[in-house]
């Protein structure tokens, strides 16, 4: 099998691309044509992709190299999918998008819970998973020195943190995206197919199952009663906004 | 769709007589119907009631027969000789002394009375001495007070005329009743009788009571009457207990028939002897055995093509999109090929969005036939999930030259066109039925059409185009189906987007139901109930459009328009 790590080669990319940086992506597939043709599109679109076959070495392989995000697929042989999803998350807050060859909803909602922020259901577009994976990449170009307050959490934008009651609560950047987006705008109502688009940058309505498993994680960091939401707040039929006092 | 026949709850009317005793007897009615122990013993009981009263009636008559003839012998035998001795006494005592006839006639009926050793209870009646009229002239004397009526005229007639014995059948009347001595049913034997010279005549009578028959009648037919109630009981308690030996196990065998449609198949029947039911309950188990084996099998099997069909296409997914990748990076980079290989790279990445389309619909029945479907249930507004369909089909639409337009019909009460359903597969129906009517309608018009009623809410897509031939609203729903198999397959649909927006209706307890007419176009219509779960008994949009006379004018004046209404 394969099984060695394969690095790919970015002093080529990096001189392809005049040295543009746009991120280190670790893939995480066991099938060794889509793995390689996945590193084809990503260097083309230049990222940097990195290849580990089995998800015994996946942890291994996050530690050695830090990627910027990885490519997760669910079935793997030895520990799967959602076992290193977990494992990641339980060390990083690296944004996760899942591969995954089932749309069935167990799957889908099993995978995000275990901790990923996204998931493309094969057979996707490339151009589609590029989408997704600059998504979540994204970052704002200049940080202003914001600091938002909704109820008792208080939001350090240029910092990237957030605390609550005064000590700081560790969100994943999907988490704190979302967070900052409805608090941005307390006043607004927020509809799920809002929310796809501004914090995951989906074009078109898709599967909205994302924001309530997300919403429901952001909860459980941020609210002192999840089963009771102050700070992030259903709106019944609608969506989600930030709790106001 | 409306129900056309008798409005609910309005029945045919009874029978007067049912009417009357409807009340009281429909518990007995009900028993009847459902319990077979309850007819059986009913029915035992009314043909033993039958039996048994003739029986006894047979019997008592019988027995009364023979007691009276016996009592009338006797009686008989008796009077004649106490009337020979009578006249025997009185030719005697005409030859000693020469007393009164009164008086003789009075000692007479005193001794007759007093003589203990006679065997029959009677009672003596004289009468005379016989004039023309019987009791005119004549005196009356008893043994015992009777009413006049106790000898009948014709008897008197008879012996006040003939000579000899004469009896009948009375009715004894008693003036004085005791009670050895109550009014009954008895004999009155009488003939003429000469006082000592002949001077007069008197009628003589006996009556002889039944009073001892009628009491060992009645006796007997205490007898016979309890006998026949205490036989009833035990033809009911035989009957029961006979019924109850057959009906149990019956009863057992719908228990467990009825556990094993519930989908219990390992219930069995106890089995017990070797007798019939024994032999009932080995053959039910048997063919409860076989029934589960049977759909063990189906099921195994079923299972086994549905895991087959689910992997095969999950299977296909990752190499799939491996090809779709690199089909992907050729067309971006065709503007380097040469033509040829350029077209190419064009052709395989068109054909795989449609193999890519057709794997993802064969999934979705797959998940269908498995029963693996399932809702997901919002609020959702028709009228705006039509425009969004419309909204996202119009490029289409325009390229091809076709109006579409969204009408949403008035709702009487609640404003907005919303239902309970599944947004996602309410669209996929209703994208489905317009990407139809755009691709394969020929039609200049497409009009979607948008109502509710209080129970439920309809999407009806409406073209103007070529329509559909006898038998094919049905026949468009089968998988694969072609309109016509020798079109070339422009449209590039997978052909299985009506089965599979059919199952989606089915899913929600909808209907999808399709009309067409040649050269008038058709209409596809997706009604859903406005709750989920509820049923639906009507659609607010008719199936066959209104506008149809219009449309037949238009295009017998206009040749080939459709109709813009």
């Amino acid at each position: 099998m394969h099984t060695d790590l394969i690095e790919a080669d970015h002093t080529q990319s990096s001189g392809a691309l005049g040295g543009m940086h746009r991120g280190r992506v670790l893939v995480v597939d066991d099938d060794p044509s889509l793995a390689e043709m996945l590193t084809i599109v990503l260097r083309q679109e230049g990222f940097e992709p990195l290849v580990c076959s089995t998800g015994d070495q996946a942890m291994a392989a996050f530690r050695q190299h830090r990627p910027d995000i990885v490519l997760l697929d669910v079935m793997l042989p030895g520990l799967d999918g959602i076992d290193v999803c977990k494992q990641l998350r339980a060390e990083s807050g690296v944004p996760i998008v899942m591969l995954t060859a089932r749309g069935d909803t167990i799957d889908v909602v099993v995978g995000l819970e275990s901790g990923a922020d996204d998931y493309m259901v094969k057979p996707f577009k490339p151009k589609e998973l590029v989408a997704r994976i600059r998504a979540r990449l994204r970052r704002f170009e200049e940080p202003s020195p914001e600091q938002i307050t909704i109820r008792d959490v208080t939001i350090d934008v240029a910092g990237h943190s957030v605390r609550r009651d005064g000590t700081v609560v560790t969100l994943t950047p999907l988490e704190f995206d979302l967070l900052l987006c409805l608090a941005r705008k307390p006043w607004q109502v927020f509809t799920r197919e809002v929310l796809l688009e501004q914090v995951w940058g989906y074009r078109h309505a898709a599967d909205t199952r994302l924001v309530n498993v997300h919403v429901q994680r952001l909860r459980s960091k941020i609210e002192h009663d999840p089963e009771n939401p102050e700070t992030v707040v259903t709106v019944r039929g609608v969506g989600y906004k930030a709790g106001t006092d | 769709m409306a129900d056309a026949g008798n409005p609910p709850g309005q029945q045919p009317p009874l029978p007067i007589w049912r009417r009357l005793l409807g009340a009281p007897l429909r518990p007995v009615v009900t028993a009847w119907q459902v319990s077979i122990t309850a007819r059986i013993v009913l029915s035992t009981l009314i043909l033993g009631a039958v039996v048994l009263s003739l029986t006894a009636w047979l019997m008592l008559s019988q027995i009364s027969a023979g007691l009276v003839a016996d009592k009338r012998d006797a009686s008989l035998a008796q009077a004649e000789a106490e009337f020979s001795q009578v006249q025997e006494e009185l030719d005697a005592s005409a030859s000693t002394g020469d007393e009164g006839a009164e008086q003789v006639v009075d000692q007479l009926v005193q001794n007759l009375a007093s003589r203990g050793d006679s065997p029959l209870e009677h009672v003596v009646v004289l009468v005379g001495p016989l004039g023309d009229d019987d009791f005119s002239d004549g005196v009356r004397r008893e043994s015992v007070d009777v009413g006049v009526d106790s000898l009948p005229t014709d008897l008197r007639d008879r012996v006040r005329v003939g000579s000899g014995t004469w009896w009948t059948y009375t009715t004894i009347d008693f003036v004085d009743e005791q009670d050895d001595r109550a009014d009954g049913a008895g004999i009155a034997v009488g003939t003429r009788v000469q006082t000592p010279g002949g001077e007069a005549e008197y009628a003589l009578y006996y009556l002889y009571p039944f009073a001892e028959q009628q009491r060992t009648l009645g006796l007997v037919a205490r007898v016979v009457l309890l006998s026949g109630l205490l036989l009833m009981v035990l033809v009911a308690g035989v009957a029961w207990l006979v019924t109850r030996q057959v009906v149990t196990p019956v009863r057992l065998a719908r228990r467990i028939a009825e556990r094993l449609a519930a989908g219990r198949l390992e219930e069995r029947m106890q089995v017990r002897g070797r007798d019939d039911i024994a032999r009932l309950g080995q053959s039910f188990n048997q063919m409860a055995g076989n029934l589960q084996r049977q759909i063990r099998q189906l099921e195994d099997l079923s299972r086994m093509q549905r895991r087959f069909v689910s992997d095969v296409s999950h299977e296909l997914r990752t190499p799939l999109t491996t090809v779709r990748m690199a089909a992907e990076v050729l067309h971006d980079a065709r503007s380097s090929f040469d033509s040829a290989t350029g077209r190419s790279a064009e052709l395989l990445r068109r054909e795989l969005d449609r193999f890519e389309s057709l794997l993802t619909d064969l999934l979705e029945i797959s998940r269908f036939d498995a029963l693996a479907a399932h809702l997901e249930l919002a609020q959702v507004d028709l009228g705006e999930l039509a425009d969004r369909v419309v909204e996202a089909q119009r490029p289409v639409a325009a390229a091809a030259g076709i109006t579409v337009v969204v009408r949403v019909l008035p709702v009487p009460d609640t404003g907005s066109v919303s239902a309970e359903a599944d947004p996602r597969r309410v669209e996929r129906v209703v994208r489905n039925l317009v990407a139809n009517a755009i691709a394969h309608s020929r039609s200049e018009r497409v009009e979607v059409l948008v109502g509710a009623d209080d129970h439920a809410a309809a999407v009806a897509v409406r073209d103007y185009g070529t329509g559909l031939r006898a038998g094919e609203t049905t026949l468009v729903f089968n998988r694969f189906w072609r309109a016509d198999p020798a079109r070339a397959r422009s449209g590039g649909g997978t052909g299985l987007g009506l089965a599979i927006a059919l199952e989606d209706a089915q899913l929600h307890g909808g209907w999808l139901q399709a009309w067409g007419e040649p050269g008038l176009g058709s209409q596809f219509r997706l009604t859903l109930p406005r709750r989920a779960g509820n049923d639906l008994s009507r659609s607010p949009i008719p199936l066959v459009p209104t506008d149809l006379a219009l449309v037949r004018s238009h295009r017998a004046t206009a040749g080939t328009a459709p109709a813009a209404p």
